[in-house]
């Protein structure tokens, strides 16, 4: 029988051909946590093996969920993982590098890997064609100390979505309707696998959403095939030794398949406080936004940026509204500030922060007040998940982004591009 | 015996068990424990006692794979989770945390019922209903963790990972 993606990939860290529904301990190319959650895995690493790593240069700490610091108790933990960092020699990405999943595919992953970290965004290396995951942190810390960890071979849905994207839709409206449609366990421990002409047509940059956004349906993979568009992003990231083609069997078994018609889809809506509680624009109405927020491991790269940029260029973000901006990644902020992009982005009024996680979950920077709404490019509008449980949060795509901070309202991309 | 229920909706997140704008506390449990699941019920972490029940609908703990969100659910003395169904991360948390879940039809269990748990018969007995509500066996590997209180007790003893 023919092989699913992820049955590829768990049987070859398995050793041995197993299917879906089999459970199996596999070995680990990656292992890696941060700051919301490594102070609690090198306590448990501690526990488990005395904080002995089966590889130190496959376990990776990142600082980036509260960058920088705000708070004295959130220093201490950061110091606790520098220190942990030098005295077991793993890799270490200092606060400022990025958001631990953007700085994964630009640095770790590769077609092939398995790959498990301590937050539920993991999964979006599988734009790479690596079997991504998140887990809690004891789950994690067995793996950085053993290398291995075991799995249940998830069944795949498949999504063949095929056609021309209209103007002013995103991979961002794709992988919200598909939510929408699914609900938000509807893929519940399930490998979610993009395919068909729209993805193969896809850039990387746009790619990763879909599988980011994969957990938001319950999912424990998203996966997208290896090709020349994965091979191209590798060698601009100076990593094309590491492509190879990783594709699914043609005779291998879905649970279930999905067909999507590009052509038809219209820019989506995410509505508080469930990212299934999606609408198309059209069927929204007029919702007033305070802030707007374009940043996280879903949309902050520098193509995301700079269609911001690209519509708000000469322009000023409509009075009354906040537009706050978090580059993914150093490598990203970098490429902004040289290619003229962040001084357009400030010339229409927009504040940039530094990269990291922080305004996405409410840890720093940027808490609406009460009864205020949030259009945010991110993947969670949880009730509190900025920071304020009385406060409301849109998402949608960095297009919609800049077409809502320039009229204030929630706006289709089409009217401004 | 027994303890009490503490109903909780549908799609109750981590973002509703341990909110991000306590970030500055995940170092200091006890203190994170003191704003367990605030944002869905504020009477719920003040006046929950040992041996209670959060009885939630379907796919509780949607969200962060953020294991403080089981652990202070565990320390506030809760004794089980039960719910329809759950989000992925975080039933194998509360696994590997020794903090038992329960799939079982909760719309038989009301606020403030008093309930009692037979992990190895499988059963939540509802006294004050005096009902009785099967629940399926966790996976054998997900048994074999819980029966030794979480998965570091379990490495600690039998010094690896469960066989499969």
């Amino acid at each position: 029988m023919g092989k699913t993606l992820a049955g590829k990939l768990v049987s070859s860290h398995a050793g041995r051909n197993v299917s879906a529904g089999e459970s199996a301990i596999v070995k680990v190319d990656y292992a890696f946590t941060h700051d919301a959650s490594g102070p609690l895995v090198v306590k448990k690493l501690k526990e488990i093996g005395g904080g002995k790593l089966f590889d130190p240069k496959r376990v990776i700490i990142f600082i980036d969920h509260a960058v920088p610091s705000p708070r004295l108790e959130v220093s201490n933990d950061h110091a606790v993982l520098r220190e942990f960092a030098k005295s077991s020699g793993c890799v270490f990405e200092e606060a400022g590098t990025g958001i631990c999943h953007q700085v994964v595919a630009e640095k770790y992953a590769a077609p092939g890997r398995m790959i498990v970290g301590t937050d539920s965004h993991t999964v979006m290396a599988g734009a790479l064609a690596s079997f991504a995951t998140g887990m809690g942190a004891t789950d994690v810390s067995v793996a950085m100390t053993f290398g291995k960890t075991w799995l249940r071979v998830p069944e795949t849905f498949r999504f063949v979505i095929d056609g021309k994207l209209p103007k002013g839709v995103y991979s961002k409206d794709i992988i919200l309707h598909l939510i929408g449609m699914l609900g938000a366990e509807g893929a519940t421990y399930k490998a979610m696998q993009f395919e068909g002409s729209t993805i193969e047509n896809m850039e990387m940059s746009e790619r990763l959403v879909l599988p980011n956004m994969s957990v938001e349906a319950g999912a424990k993979v998203g996966l997208i095939a290896s090709d020349s568009k994965t091979e191209a992003y590798l060698k601009q990231m100076g990593r094309g030794d590491q492509f190879t083609e990783l594709h699914p069997d043609a005779n291998a078994q879905y649970e279930k398949t999905f067909e999507i018609d590009a052509a038809k889809l219209t820019p989506q809506v995410a509505l508080p406080h469930a990212v299934d509680n999606v609408k198309p624009i059209g069927e929204i109405g007029e919702v007033k936004i305070d802030q707007v927020f374009v940043g996280s491991c879903t949309n902050a790269r520098l193509e995301d940026i700079k269609i911001v940029a690209s519509i708000i260029k000469g322009k000023k973000v409509a009075p009354g509204v906040r537009l706050m901006v978090t580059p993914a990644s150093h490598k990203v902020y970098m490429e902004a500030v040289k290619d003229g992009t962040v001084q357009t982005l400030l010339e229409a009024g927009a504040v940039i922060t530094p990269s990291g996680c922080g305004m996405c979950f409410g840890a720093l920077g940027g808490v609406p007040a009460d009864g205020e709404r949030v259009f945010s490019t991110t993947n969670r509008n949880f009730q509190g998940r900025m920071g304020n449980p009385k406060a409301f949060t849109y998402l949608g795509s960095p297009a919609m982004a800049a077409a809502t901070a320039l009229k204030g309202v929630i706006t289709h991309p089409a009217e401004v591009l | 015996m027994g303890g009490r229920a503490w109903k909780f909706g549908d799609g109750i997140s981590t973002d509703h068990i341990a909110p991000g704008r306590f970030f500055h506390l995940r170092s200091n449990l006890p203190e994170l424990s003191k704003h367990v699941l605030e944002d869905a019920r504020a009477d719920f972490a003040p006046n929950v006692k040992k041996g209670d029940f959060v009885v939630g609908g379907r796919n509780f703990g949607l969200g962060s794979s953020r294991e403080h969100a089981p652990t202070i659910i565990k320390m506030a003395g809760v004794e089980a989770v039960i719910a329809k169904s759950f989000a992925r991360i975080f039933y194998r948390n509360c696994v590997n945390i020794g903090l038992p879940v329960i799939i079982a039809d909760t719309d038989q269990i009301d606020e403030g019922n008093i309930l009692e748990v037979d992990l190895s018969a499988g059963k939540v007995r509802n006294i004050t209903k005096k009902i009785e509500l099967n629940f399926p066996p966790l996976p054998e590997i997900m048994t074999k963790i819980l029966l030794e209180g979480g998965l570091i007790p379990y490495i600690q003893k039998h010094g690896g990972l469960p066989d499969i």
